[in-house]
């Protein structure tokens, strides 16, 4: 036996502890969402999510995702290419200002946008003076998406980047390449599995982000509904069975990014 | 280090980056987070004071953190086996879990807390159990936790598990040839490597727990005083369009967070002086 391990039946001991605390927290609810999803069959499943709440709300979950996704990644695109590549003064502090939106709860996440564009708000009057409805409106939830998930393509990026180094691109302006050639050509080739890690993480808490949405979406039927948002208002009015429906198509979701993030980390290593 | 804003270079780009980063840091992020400050500042200090500790909006903060704390030190402790199982043994279905560990991360909290309730609740398929135990699992603190607890349960094995890959194999085999026993060599070797991360871990799972919402609403019961979270009770204010009271009630969970992630500095900072930079 190896020093480095422990006793066949210590082993035992934390591989069950490991492998029950797991099954309790993380296999039983996803087992839970599909069994109760399916509990009244499949017909009543296809229908629920067939109705035209359930289909709307599904459209505004993908529209926010394909607006919030994009300008985050061009976001965390530049940002990381500043801060890989470069030495600047305050390169700390702005790094804390990126990652700030993780540590501020949902709820306010969708607070400061009331704040901002509310009817009380700063810009409130403004607005309504030109009718201009941001908040409890599809404006509003898309701006609270991309600040719940701001940092997120940023994140993944920036250490993909660093460990990338700037020789690569050097040789490349040293040979007479310009500035975006060198990015396309160079640049973007090797970041091109960090990018769409980002784009996996960032797209599945744009589609799934429930608190600050629901702060600032008015939960109007048909107009301002998300798709989480929806199976709230299901499970509120106690229709268990639609909700759990409605939210297995996020727990499907939930299950493809996982998927997805494991082979993608696979490509990377592979490449390394 | 040169006086200069930024270290010359050859790659272009600073300027437009730079520019760019900043714009849209301060338009999506700064600008409407310095909103919370705006709307505080009409409010007079006495009026912001007594929002803050009236007896409701203290049992929120007590709860809200207290559960945080707990669910986050249910972390730790279940994380670092977890942590340890999946990178030192092998066992059946080992890189399924592997997959899963971030599995709370991709799921939607709605979707999580509509299930948990589902599973805790008195008749749940675990709720039935526990209230044979004479436990109340769902609409109760415990309840809260148990969310808490499935939110964070990725930070703690994740920080964990790339210290423990890296582990010198030789220190180990250094403390056990010197006669030590495998749980002496587990307390005075491995733990002290391992006790940073677990601190990062940690505050990075209570920080996430603090404002957590969609997963706890369901589970929580949100009566007031009793299991009404502090997030809950910013909404409850707006619902009421009481927005300088969400404000108030918002400002000071930023405030007592920061003052958590303080300490947990200064307790990451002793720990290294204690063990040495590892």
């Amino acid at each position: 036996m190896s020093v480095r391990t422990e006793p066949r039946s210590i082993r035992i001991l934390i591989i069950t502890v490991a492998v029950a605390f797991f099954a309790l927290f993380l296999v039983l609810p996803l087992v839970c969402v599909f069994q109760n999803a399916f509990s009244k069959g499949l017909t009543f499943y296809v229908k629920t999510l067939q109705h035209p709440d359930a289909l709307a709300a599904m459209r505004m979950t993908v529209i926010t995702a394909l607006v919030a996704v994009p300008l985050n990644l061009v976001f965390g695109v530049a940002a990381s290419w500043l801060i890989a590549k470069f030495d600047f003064k305050g390169k700390d502090i702005l790094l804390s200002l990126i990652d700030l939106p993780l540590s501020v709860s949902p709820v306010i996440s969708g607070l400061v946008f009331i704040l901002l564009f509310g009817a009380q708000g700063l810009l409130g009057e403004w607005l309504g003076d030109r009718n201009i409805q941001i908040v409890f409106a599809p404006p509003g939830i898309i701006l609270a998406t991309i600040f719940v998930t701001f940092p997120m393509v940023a994140r993944e990026l920036i250490p993909v980047m660093k460990a990338q180094g700037n020789e690569e691109e050097e040789a490349a302006l040293t040979l007479g390449a310009s500035g975006w050639r060198t990015f396309w050509l160079v640049t973007i080739p090797n970041i091109r599995w960090g990018i769409l890690y980002g784009i996996i993480l960032c797209n599945a808490r744009a589609m799934g982000e429930f608190g600050a949405v629901s702060v600032v979406s008015g939960h109007i039927r048909g107009l301002t509904n998300t798709l989480p948002l929806h199976v709230e208002i299901l499970y509120n009015e106690y229709q268990f069975a639609a909700a759990f429906a409605a939210a297995s198509v996020l727990a499907l979701l939930a299950i493809v990014t996982l998927v997805a993030k494991t082979a993608v980390e696979g490509m990377m290593r592979r490449e390394h | 280090m040169s006086r200069r804003f930024v270290e010359p270079s050859i790659l272009p780009g600073f300027s437009l980056t730079f520019g760019f980063t900043v714009f849209y840091l301060s338009l999506i992020v700064l600008i409407p987070l310095s909103m919370l400050f705006f709307k505080t500042a009409s409010l007079s200090p006495r009026e912001f004071w007594e929002i803050l500790t009236a007896t409701r909006t203290l049992a929120a903060y007590r709860l809200s953190f207290g559960t945080a704390f707990a669910s986050a030190g249910i972390n730790a402790v279940f994380g670092v086996i977890i942590a340890w199982a999946l990178v030192r043994y092998s066992f059946p279905g080992k890189r399924i879990i592997d997959a899963l560990v971030d599995f709370p991360l991709a799921l939607p909290t709605a979707v999580a807390g509509i299930a948990l309730t589902e599973l805790y609740a008195p008749n749940g398929s675990v709720g039935r159990y526990l209230a044979l135990a004479g436990i109340k699992g769902a609409f109760t603190p415990l309840g809260i936790t148990i969310a808490l607890t499935f939110v964070g349960l990725p930070f703690v094995v994740r920080t964990v598990e790339p210290v423990l890959e890296e582990l010198d194999p030789q220190l180990e085999e250094a403390a056990a040839s010197l006669g030590a026993s495998r749980w002496y060599t587990i307390k005075k070797v491995i733990f002290p490597v391992i006790a940073p991360a677990v601190l990062t871990g940690f505050t990075l799972a209570f920080a996430r727990a603090v404002g957590e919402y969609g997963s706890v609403i369901f589970i929580a019961g949100n009566m007031p005083m009793k299991t009404e979270i502090a997030p809950l009770l910013i909404m409850t204010k707006l619902e009421q369009y009481d927005y300088a009271g969400a404000t108030t009630i918002a400002i000071g969970m930023l405030l007592i967070s920061f003052f958590f992630l303080a300490a947990a500095n200064f307790f990451q900072w002793q720990l290294s002086r204690k063990y040495g930079k590892v």
